[in-house]
C-alpha cells in the first residue's frame, strides 16, 4: 500500500517537474543550451585525455578542483537554514528549509561531477567503492572526502525526501525518522568543508596550503557565500513561484553575512600578515598571487578584483542603511559570491602549485574545453536544483498531494 | 546463437564473458541487448567505444582487473599476456612483461656526487629510453637536472631550462632530482585507492598503472616533482620501445595515469644498476644495497657528509647527495 503510493509519488513528481509555464520552459532551454556544449567538451576531453586542458605536471589541479572546492562550501552553507529551522524552530525558515537542503543536494552532485571531470580515469570510479575497490581509508584524506560527500548527499536526500513524502500524504512526519538524521547532518556539513580543507592543508610540500587556518577559512567563507547564494535562490523563488518565503528568512541571512563576511576578510588578512611579514622563502606563492613572481602575474588582476568585491560586499552587509535595501543587498550578494569564488577557487588552488617545489613557474588558465565543461556542470546543477525545487514547492504549497489532480501553472 | 537471446537480463559479468569470447561483434551485440541492460551498460559502453582498436578487446578485461596486490599468480600471467598482446597490436612490437620480486636482504639507496655531475643530462635520456616514457605530448622525464648558482641549496633558485651544450657553465653546479623513494612518502599516503605504495622490503615506490584513477593527488603531495601524469596516450614509436619490461615499472602506460621513477625496478631486481647510473659519464652516481655494510653505497653514507633535499619535510629520502 505505502509502496504503491510511494511509486505513485515518484511518478507524479516527475510529471509535475516536466510541466510548467513558458517562462519555466525558456529557463530549462537556456540551461540545456549550456549543458549540451559541456557534454560535447567533456566527450572531447574523455577521448583525448586531460591534455586538452591547460593542466600540467606543475599545475596538477585547476578549474575543476577550484569549482569543486567552492561548491563544497555552497553545500555546507545550507546548514545555516537547517540549524535555525530544526534546532531553534524559527518558523519562517522551517517553512522553506527543504528547498535549502535540495540546494545542498544539487551542490554535492556538482561537486561529484567536477571530481569526475578531473579524473584521468573516470572509467575506474569503481576503485573507490567498497568490495569492488580499495579505498585507502583512513590514510588518504581524499578517501575521507569520498565518504563525507556521498554521506552528506545521502543525509540530505533522506531528510528532504522523507519530509516531502509525508507532506504529500498529508501525514505528520515521525520525528524519530528524520530528526536524528538532521542532527547528524549538521555536524556532517561542517565535516565536508573541513575534510576538503584538509585535502590541501595536509600537504607539507605545498607551504601555501600547509596552514592550520585553512579549514576555518573554508568554513567561514562558506558561511559568507552560502547565505548570498541562498538569498538569490529564495528571492527568485519568491518572485517566480507561489511559495511564500517570509521576510524572516532574508533577515536571518542578512544577520549571518553581516558577521561572517568580516570574519572571512579578517582571516584572509591573518594569512596575508603571516606570509608577507615573515617573508621567508615560502612567501613565493603568495607573492605570485598578489604581485606576480619573476614576471609571471596572470592571477594578480583576479585576486585584487576578488578582494575589492569582498570588501564592497562587506560594506553593504554591515551598513544597516545599505543592506535594508533589497536591491543593494542582492548586488552585495552577487559580489560576495564572485569574490569568494575567485579568492577561494582559483586564488587558492592555483598559486599552491606556483612556483613548483623545484622552483619552476608554469602558469595556468582554464582551456576552452575546461571552460565549457565547467559551464556545463554549473548549468546541469542549475537544472537539477530547478527541478528539485519545483517539485518541492509543489508539495509545500499543496499543489502536489495525494488525491489531487495536477494543476501546475509554474 | 543470437546474443540477445542468450544474455537477456543478465549481469555485467555475463556480458563480459560474451564480449571477451566475441570481441569483434561487440557493437552489434550492444544493439541486441534489452533496453534495460543497454541503459545500464551505456556509460561503460561509451567509455569503451572511444578507446583505441588495440585496447578494444581488453576494455572489460581491465575493467574487472584486480589490484596488483590482490592478483593471484594466474591472474598476473593473464594480465601480462594482455599487455604483451596490446603492445603487439598497437606498435607491432614483441615485448616481454615480467614481474621481478624484491631480493631478500636488499634495500636500495642512491647517492650522487655533486662535485662530479657536469650537467650533461645523459641520465635523463638514458632513463627515457629505458623506461618507455612518452616522448612528446606529453613529454615525460623522470630526472630533472637543475643548474644551480653557488651559494644556495634551494632548488627554487636554480634553472631547469639551461642549455645543454656548454655544460658545465662557469660558477654553476648541477643538481639532478628524481624520485627520492622516501621512507615516509607523502605520495602513497594520499592516494585514495592505494594505487601507489612503497614496497616493504627493498623500498621502491611503485604505481599500479591499471589501478590508478588519475586524480593527481600524489602529484600535488610530492615535494620533488617526481610524479608524472600521462595527460594523453603515451607517444612512443615502435623503434623506441624497450621490450624488456615489467608490470610495475617500464611497461607501456595507459592514458590518464600517474607514473614515476622506480630505480629501474626491472633492472635492479635482476642485479643490474639503474639506467641513469650506467649512463652517467662522470661516475657521479652511486647505487647499491644499504643492507650490505660492505657495499660502496654503505661506505659513502658512512664516510661522506651526505644530505637530502627538503629534509624539513621528514620524507626520509633514500636518495642522497654529497660533495667531495
Ligand atoms: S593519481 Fe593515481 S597514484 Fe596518484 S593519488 Fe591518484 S590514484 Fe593514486
Amino acid at each position: 500500500m505505502i509502496l504503491r503510493s510511494y511509486a505513485l509519488f515518484w511518478m507524479r513528481m516527475i510529471q509535475y517537474a516536466a510541466v510548467g509555464s513558458v517562462k519555466f520552459y525558456l529557463w530549462i532551454l537556456f540551461l540545456l543550451a549550456l549543458i549540451i556544449p559541456g557534454i560535447a567538451a567533456y566527450y572531447y576531453q574523455f577521448t583525448h585525455g586531460l591534455i586538452v586542458t591547460n593542466l600540467s605536471d606543475q599545475v596538477s589541479w585547476g578549474a575543476y578542483i577550484a569549482n569543486f572546492t567552492f561548491l563544497v562550501g555552497v553545500a555546507a552553507g545550507a546548514v545555516l537554514l537547517v540549524v535555525p529551522a530544526y534546532v531553534y524552530h524559527h518558523k519562517p525558515t522551517k517553512d522553506i528549509v527543504i528547498v535549502g537542503e535540495l540546494l545542498a543536494v544539487a551542490a554535492i552532485v556538482m561537486c561529484l561531477l567536477f571530481i569526475l571531470a578531473d579524473m584521468g580515469r573516470p572509467d575506474r570510479f569503481t576503485h573507490v567503492l567498497p568490495i569492488l575497490g580499495r579505498l585507502n581509508f583512513p590514510r588518504s584524506v581524499l578517501a575521507w572526502d569520498v565518504i563525507v560527500l556521498n554521506g552528506y548527499l545521502f543525509l540530505n536526500l533522506h531528510v528532504s525526501g522523507y519530509l516531502l513524502f509525508m507532506k504529500y500524504l498529508g501525514r505528520t512526519p515521525n520525528k524519530l525518522i528524520y530528526l536524528p538524521i538532521v542532527f547528524i547532518s549538521i555536524f556532517w556539513a561542517a565535516s565536508i568543508h573541513t575534510v576538503t580543507a584538509f585535502l590541501y592543508s595536509g600537504l607539507g610540500g605545498r607551504p601555501f596550503w600547509n596552514t592550520a587556518i585553512l579549514a576555518p577559512r573554508f568554513l567561514i567563507s562558506a558561511f559568507a557565500g552560502g547565505p548570498a547564494i541562498l538569498t538569490i535562490a529564495f528571492r527568485s523563488i519568491k518572485s517566480c513561484t507561489k511559495l511564500n518565503v517570509e521576510e524572516g528568512v532574508f533577515d536571518l541571512l542578512k544577520k549571518i553575512v553581516a558577521i561572517t563576511m568580516p570574519i572571512n576578510l579578517f582571516l584572509l588578512g591573518c594569512e596575508l600578515f603571516k606570509e608577507f611579514y615573515t617573508d621567508s622563502t615560502h612567501v613565493a606563492s603568495a607573492k605570485y598571487l598578489y604581485f606576480g613572481l619573476h614576471g609571471a602575474h596572470m592571477l594578480t588582476p583576479y585576486i585584487w578584483s576578488a578582494i575589492a568585491m569582498d570588501l564592497i560586499a562587506m560594506i553593504i552587509f554591515v551598513t544597516p542603511r545599505l543592506r535594508s535595501d533589497n536591491r543593494i543587498f542582492i548586488f552585495g550578494s552577487v559580489l560576495a559570491i564572485l569574490g569568494i569564488w575567485t579568492e577561494k577557487g582559483m586564488g587558492l588552488i592555483i598559486p599552491g602549485f606556483i612556483p613548483s617545489p623545484l622552483g619552476d613557474i608554469v602558469e595556468y588558465t582554464p582551456s576552452i574545453v575546461e571552460f565549457f565543461v565547467c559551464l556545463g556542470i554549473w548549468s546541469l546543477g542549475g537544472l537539477i536544483f530547478t527541478l528539485l525545487a519545483k517539485v518541492a514547492i509543489g508539495v509545500l504549497t499543496g499543489d502536489l498531494k495525494e488525491n489531487s489532480s495536477i494543476s501546475s501553472q509554474h | 546463437m543470437k546474443p540477445s537471446d542468450k544474455t537477456k537480463g543478465t549481469k555485467i559479468e555475463k556480458m563480459t564473458e560474451v564480449m571477451l569470447a566475441n570481441p569483434v561483434k561487440r557493437r552489434s551485440f550492444l544493439k541486441g541487448l534489452g533496453v534495460v541492460a543497454a541503459a545500464a551498460a551505456a556509460p561503460l559502453g561509451a567509455a569503451k567505444a572511444i578507446s583505441d582498436k588495440a585496447e578494444e578487446s581488453s576494455f572489460w578485461e581491465t575493467f574487472f582487473q584486480k589490484h596488483y596486490k590482490e592478483m593471484s599468480a594466474e591472474d598476473k600471467l593473464k594480465v601480462f599476456a594482455r599487455i604483451e598482446r596490446e603492445t603487439k597490436a598497437s606498435h607491432g612490437v614483441e615485448v616481454k612483461v615480467q614481474d621481478p620480486q624484491a631480493i631478500p636482504g636488499v634495500k636500495y639507496a642512491y647517492a650522487l656526487n655533486l662535485s662530479r655531475c657536469n650537467g650533461s643530462r645523459r641520465c635523463v635520456t638514458a632513463c627515457v629510453r629505458e623506461n618507455n616514457q612518452s616522448r612528446h605530448e606529453p613529454e615525460i622525464q623522470y630526472i630533472k637536472v637543475i643548474e644551480m648558482p653557488r651559494g644556495t641549496m634551494d632548488p627554487e633558485n636554480g634553472n631547469l631550462y639551461y642549455q645543454g651544450e656548454s655544460v658545465p657553465n662557469e660558477g654553476k653546479f648541477y643538481l639532478p632530482v628524481q624520485c627520492n623513494q622516501c621512507n615516509n612518502p607523502p605520495c602513497t599516503k594520499v592516494c585514495p585507492v592505494e594505487a601507489t605504495w612503497k614496497e616493504s622490503s627493498d623500498g621502491l615506490v611503485v604505481v599500479d598503472y591499471d589501478w590508478c584513477i588519475g586524480c593527481r593527488y600524489c602529484q600535488a603531495a610530492c615535494p620533488y616533482e617526481a610524479r608524472h601524469f600521462n595527460f594523453a596516450k603515451p607517444n612512443i614509436t615502435a623503434e623506441e620501445i624497450n621490450p624488456n619490461q615489467s608490470y610495475l615499472s617500464n611497461r607501456l602506460r595507459p592514458k590518464g595515469v600517474m607514473e614515476k621513477c622506480t630505480f629501474c625496478l626491472h633492472r635492479t631486481r635482476n642485479g643490474k644498476n639503474p639506467a641513469c647510473h650506467d649512463a652517467c659519464p662522470t661516475g657521479a652516481r652511486k647505487f647499491g644495497n644499504i643492507m650490505d655494510p660492505e657495499s660502496e653505497i654503505s661506505k659513502i653514507l658512512k664516510e661522506k657528509r651526505v644530505f637530502v633535499l627538503k629534509e624539513e619535510l621528514n620524507t626520509m629520502p633514500q636518495f642522497f647527495y654529497y660533495f667531495d
